[in-house]
């Protein structure tokens, strides 16, 4: 169990390219559809803390699934193998070559692979609107989050933020009343 | 002594960098660069295009670099080197590593529990938005090329793009097997022209 976990987030950090969302499909398919560690909606909640957390997103989400799973053993396991890849993967470059984004084909490689991240990014949305269930009455909140952050600027952290006081007021208000 | 110091730098980084490994980067910057002057800004540049270039997490990539490069500028070893580069990865991740431990435990205990049930209730739509707008800013020219100044890569670009979204999307395709076809693709055909 902890070798396969240790397997599953070694090969998600070693496909994780352009940060952390890319992981959302690579996270969807490995753990929420294969293994079943999280359900659809835990891997929702797990998204709205990490990225609230201070410090990498991919690896605060590797930590919650591990310790779900193993506890303080399964979180280290789970953290080490999904930044693994990245340690030896940039130690090989600074070591041994110095000239990796200046090479000729690794560009080319890029210049296709760019356009297929933003994909893999924009995929995700429409099956995590269906597990949020997303509907007529909702559907204001990614909407109005999505403009404040592409056209306003504001931050992600503020706008998880002002949701999560948000629902604590309505949680408070829905409290009073029963 | 370099080592604790890149572990002090990088834990304070690892502390206050909100919103993921870009918010992270001018944090970094500052500690390294304009702070301690470990190295320069050109070769900070370069880190930051290496660690988005490679896979994983851009925080964990430029913390690994960002330590190697210090020690070496400082007069260390290779050796040495990769001790400093583990000892920033180390050190970025462990306040993280701490808080979401504790977050863990309380998720777990409390789900069930109705505010939190209604706190989710609001967290979860937003977070569909958060993705969306992530996927929304990197549709750039930096992704995707300009449409006026490289025409042909743009139309490659689009055709990438929609390629990969349709295959993940409606067939259920692997992510990784999409990202290696589409390198592939981009090595054969930028090869060629």
């Amino acid at each position: 169990m902890l070798f396969n976990l240790f397997i599953v987030f070694f090969k998600i950090g070693l496909f994780t390219i352009g940060g952390g969302y890319a992981m959302i499909p690579l996270i969807e398919k490995d753990v929420v559809e294969r293994n079943r560690w999280v359900t659809k909606e835990e891997f929702l909640d797990l998204l709205a803390v990490a990225q609230s957390a201070p410090g990498v997103f991919a690896v605060n989400i590797s930590i919650f699934i591990g310790y779900k799973l193993r506890s303080v053993k399964g979180a280290v396991v789970a953290a080490v193998g999904n930044v693994l890849p990245s340690i030896i993967i940039i130690l090989a470059i600074a070591v041994f070559f110095n000239s990796f984004s200046d090479n000729d084909i690794v560009n080319n490689v890029f210049k296709g692979l760019r356009p297929a991240v933003v994909a893999l990014i924009a995929a995700p949305v429409f099956s995590v609107a269906k597990s949020a269930r997303i509907g007529w009455t909702n559907v204001w909140i990614p909407i109005l989050s999505a403009i404040l952050i592409v056209t306003f600027g504001v931050s992600p952290v503020y706008i998880i933020m002002i949701a999560a006081v948000a629902g604590v007021l309505w949680g408070e208000l829905k409290g009073g009343k029963q | 002594m370099i080592f604790l110091e890149l572990f002090y730098t990088f834990f304070k980084i690892g502390l206050f960098g909100f919103g993921g490994g870009y918010g992270m980067l001018s944090l970094i910057q500052g500690e390294v660069v304009t702070q301690h002057g470990w190295m320069s800004m050109q070769e900070f540049t370069d880190i930051v295009a290496v660690s988005q270039m490679t896979p994983g997490p851009i925080g964990i990539n430029s913390a690994t670099y960002v330590g190697y490069t210090s020690v070496i500028n400082s007069g260390g070893t290779h050796l040495m080197a990769i001790l400093g580069s583990l000892t920033a990865s180390f050190a970025v991740m462990l306040p993280s590593f701490i808080l979401m431990l504790i977050i863990s435990r309380w998720l777990m205990r409390y789900s069930k529990h109705p505010r939190v049930e209604i706190l989710f209730a609001l967290l979860r739509p937003t977070v569909v938005g958060l993705i969306a707008s992530a996927a929304l800013l990197l549709m750039n020219n930096a992704n995707f090329g300009s449409f006026t100044s490289s025409p042909l890569q743009f139309c490659i670009s689009v055709a990438l793009f929609i390629f990969a979204f349709v295959a993940l999307r409606f067939f259920k395709w692997s992510p990784i097997l999409i990202l290696v076809i589409c390198g592939l693709s981009g090595g054969i055909c930028y090869g060629i022209i």
